[in-house]
């Protein structure tokens, strides 16, 4: 069924085309219209799942360990400052080796408050162990987190994912969307069956102590599922492009990189304005390319290496900031390029804070900047972009 | 020979890791003697989360979910749900943590958990402090005790707060079922789980945990201690039906000081510190016979 939706009821659908059958969430803007979706959904007999009302985020999250730990399949949804709440259950979700599955609609963190897009929330949540997948498009929204349930189950893996939805961009505009038909979606899914689960009649304890002797192999199979994860959600996407006909570009979806100079690296909706600025640039017969970065966790260090090799100037855009260092996706990439042989120009441009539009125009000037940068050299590596009181080239 | 009530089946196996003369020892044990083997126990950080023993070993003859320390009402919340969604029935769920998971950083999810209705026992092992930790003071660390966070020195020695009144907490939720419990009066305990066991609905048991480390206590005379508690009306032993009040064992009203003077952590206590701490006990219990006098 082809329709017109938000990213927020995509999320809604893809939930419940996923059959969660255990929900627990709190409200918070711009997340709400999600679980107000689900809600109608399990009101109307639509989905048969139960529905925790619950107090905070914290206990949301708390809650859908408790029911995945039981067998269930569970899904939240949350934002910002709920996201950030959860930070510790986030961490005891993956170290549960719990497959659960969360949107989380990427706002920006107080103070001063903001409900708009950037993505220092999700990217705060880079070293819990958790699957992070930034989307650019609700129908992107709704597959993924199909998708990720099948990745995130399947038994090498076992962690939990988060599908980042930019906050208002997506959250609340309408795009056409294909809903798939749900026998589809069950023959591509089947229902979870971990293989273990807390069952009366078996004295299991679930995050047991543990001495120094034991605790880095847990550790360590974590590092291992994360890794398995790369490959699992490339085989995932194939197969999903088997049944449902579309893809989504893996982990790092490369848009006329082949023979480009030069290469932005973005993640989340301001990836697809970028596609029609290169677009808009190569008829005016300028080399450019973007790569957009899909998968945060697991990072795609080899394809980001590959890219490397192909250019001579990469520019980052950063929606966020790690103080102290630089855009969080900036480091990664450096630390991906320099285990790599090729040395092209990198350079970080932090845009879009707090909600501030990122426009066509921005987009082309840093194209234009790094450019430059590629044949010259550049002064700094990291640039904030159009900020007031900074050089006005950016406006 | 009279024959017990209590049922003879052991679901603490010999090897839990707990100090001797605990009291959260017999508080699980009478607890799930009560319950039985149909049991999932969620345990927050307390005492009791390293007193299982290390991985892969459990002294429990039931499954254990471990939670973070404030999140016991809202593991216990999915825990249901999805042995409900699962269609799984004739399982009690329970919570299981000490008193700060429970009146201080866990009091938000037990509240959530009660206001859902959610269909759980919460158990509350009340050893007055951080024990795990400690001995650090807790909402429900009594006025006048000595912890290390409430040291006695020369001007402002031990806690100067009331206790939480928990039960009144959970009596203003509109639960259906709520009791105090003594591991020294195991009779008393394992009907009143009993009886929690057989209601829909959220209910909440307050147990008193004696603790020889904490309380500076004999570890042989734990017992004797709860038993004191109950007797010089300290912990009144009552349960809260439907918002009914109603006194299970009044004590015999023994003066505080017969209490006290077992105990380390009020050693320091002045003669007019004990009869404040005397007048404190006097008004909860009349207070307590008012209500359930009154029906409220």
């Amino acid at each position: 069924m082809r329709t017109v939706m938000t990213g927020n009821y995509a999320s809604a659908y893809g939930a419940k085309l996923s059959r969660a059958e255990v929900i627990a969430a709190y409200p918070i803007t711009p997340q709400t219209s999600i679980v107000e979706k689900l809600a109608e959904f399990m009101t109307t007999g639509e989905l048969n799942a139960k529905f925790i009302p619950v107090e905070s985020e914290h206990s949301a999250m708390a809650a859908c360990i408790a029911a995945e730990t039981a067998g269930a399949r569970t899904y939240t949804a949350t934002s910002s400052h709920g996201l950030t709440l959860m930070h510790e259950v986030l961490m005891w979700a993956s170290g549960a080796r719990l497959p659960i599955v969360m949107t989380n609609v990427s706002r920006a963190m107080a103070p001063p408050w903001s409900v708009w897009v950037d993505h220092m929330d999700s990217v705060a949540q880079r070293d819990t162990g958790w699957l992070e997948f930034f989307c650019a498009s609700n129908q992107e929204v709704l597959d993924t987190i199909i998708m990720a349930y099948k990745v995130c189950e399947s038994r090498g893996v076992m962690l939990p994912a988060m599908i980042i939805e930019d906050a208002f961009i997506l959250s609340h505009t309408s795009e056409p969307v294909d809903v798939p038909d749900q026998h589809l979606v069950d023959s591509f899914l089947p229902s979870y069956a971990p293989e273990y689960k807390i069952e009366v009649g078996k004295a299991r304890g679930f995050g047991s102590l543990v001495k120094p002797d034991q605790y880095m192999e847990f550790r360590y199979k974590s590092m291992l599922a994360m890794r398995e994860a790369h490959d699992r959600l490339l085989n995932v996407e194939r197969e999903f492009k088997h049944v449902f006909g579309r893809e989504h570009g893996g982990l790092l979806e490369l848009y006329r990189c082949e023979d480009a100079e030069v290469v932005l690296v973005a993640a989340g909706s301001v990836a697809s304005t970028a596609k029609d600025v290169v677009d808009q640039m190569r008829d005016k017969g300028l080399s450019v390319g973007l790569a957009r970065l899909r998968s945060f966790r697991p990072f795609p260090h080899d394809e980001i290496k590959a890219l490397a090799a192909k250019t001579s100037g990469i520019a980052v855009l950063d929606r966020s900031y790690t103080f102290g260092a630089a855009g969080a996706m900036f480091t990664e990439i450096k630390a991906s390029v320099f285990s790599g042989q090729a040395r092209p120009v990198l350079k970080d441009y932090i845009a879009g804070l707090g909600g501030r539009d990122i426009t066509p125009k921005v987009i082309e000037k840093i194209f234009e900047d790094i450019q430059m940068c590629s044949k010259r050299g550049t002064e700094s590596e990291v640039e904030w972009v159009d900020v007031a009181g900074l050089p006005r080239r950016w406006r | 020979m009279t024959k017990t009530t209590i049922p003879e089946e052991e679901f603490v196996y010999p090897g839990g890791t707990g100090c001797p003369g605990c009291g959260a020892n017999l508080v699980m044990r009478y607890l799930l003697k009560a319950l039985g083997e149909r049991t999932i126990v969620s345990i927050p950080a307390c005492c009791w989360a390293v007193m299982p023993g290390y991985w892969p070993s459990n002294c429990l003859k039931v499954p254990i979910l471990y939670t973070a320390f404030e999140a016991t009402g809202a593991a216990i919340s999915g825990l249901r749900a999805a042995l409900d969604v699962k269609g799984v029935e004739d399982v009690t769920v329970v919570g299981f943590a000490g008193d700060g998971g429970t009146v201080d950083i866990g009091l938000q999810a037990l509240s959530g958990a009660a206001e859902r209705r959610t269909n759980a026992i919460y158990v509350m092992y009340d050893n007055e402090a951080y024990m795990n930790t400690g001995i650090q003071r807790s909402g429900s660390t009594p006025w006048g005790a000595w912890t290390t966070t409430t040291p006695v020195g020369t001007s402002h020695g031990f806690k100067h707060e009331t206790k939480k009144d928990i039960m009144a907490i959970m009596q203003a939720h509109k639960i259906p079922y709520a009791a105090t419990v003594s591991p020294a009066f195991p009779e008393d305990f394992v009907k009143k789980v009993e009886k929690a066991k057989n209601i829909e609905g959220f209910r909440f048991i307050h147990a008193l945990s004696p603790c020889p480390p904490g309380w500076r206590t004999n570890p042989a005379m734990s017992v004797e201690v709860a038993r004191l508690a109950v007797d010089a009306r300290v912990f009144p032993l009552y349960e809260i039906e439907d918002g009914k009040v109603h006194i299970t064992r009044k004590g015999k009203g023994l003066p505080i000081s017969e209490y006290l003077k077992v105990q380390g952590r009020f050693r320091h206590l002045t003669e007019p510190e004990i009869e404040e701490m005397q007048k404190r006990v006097d008004d909860s219990w009349i207070m307590l016979l008012l209500k359930e006098s009154s029906g409220t």
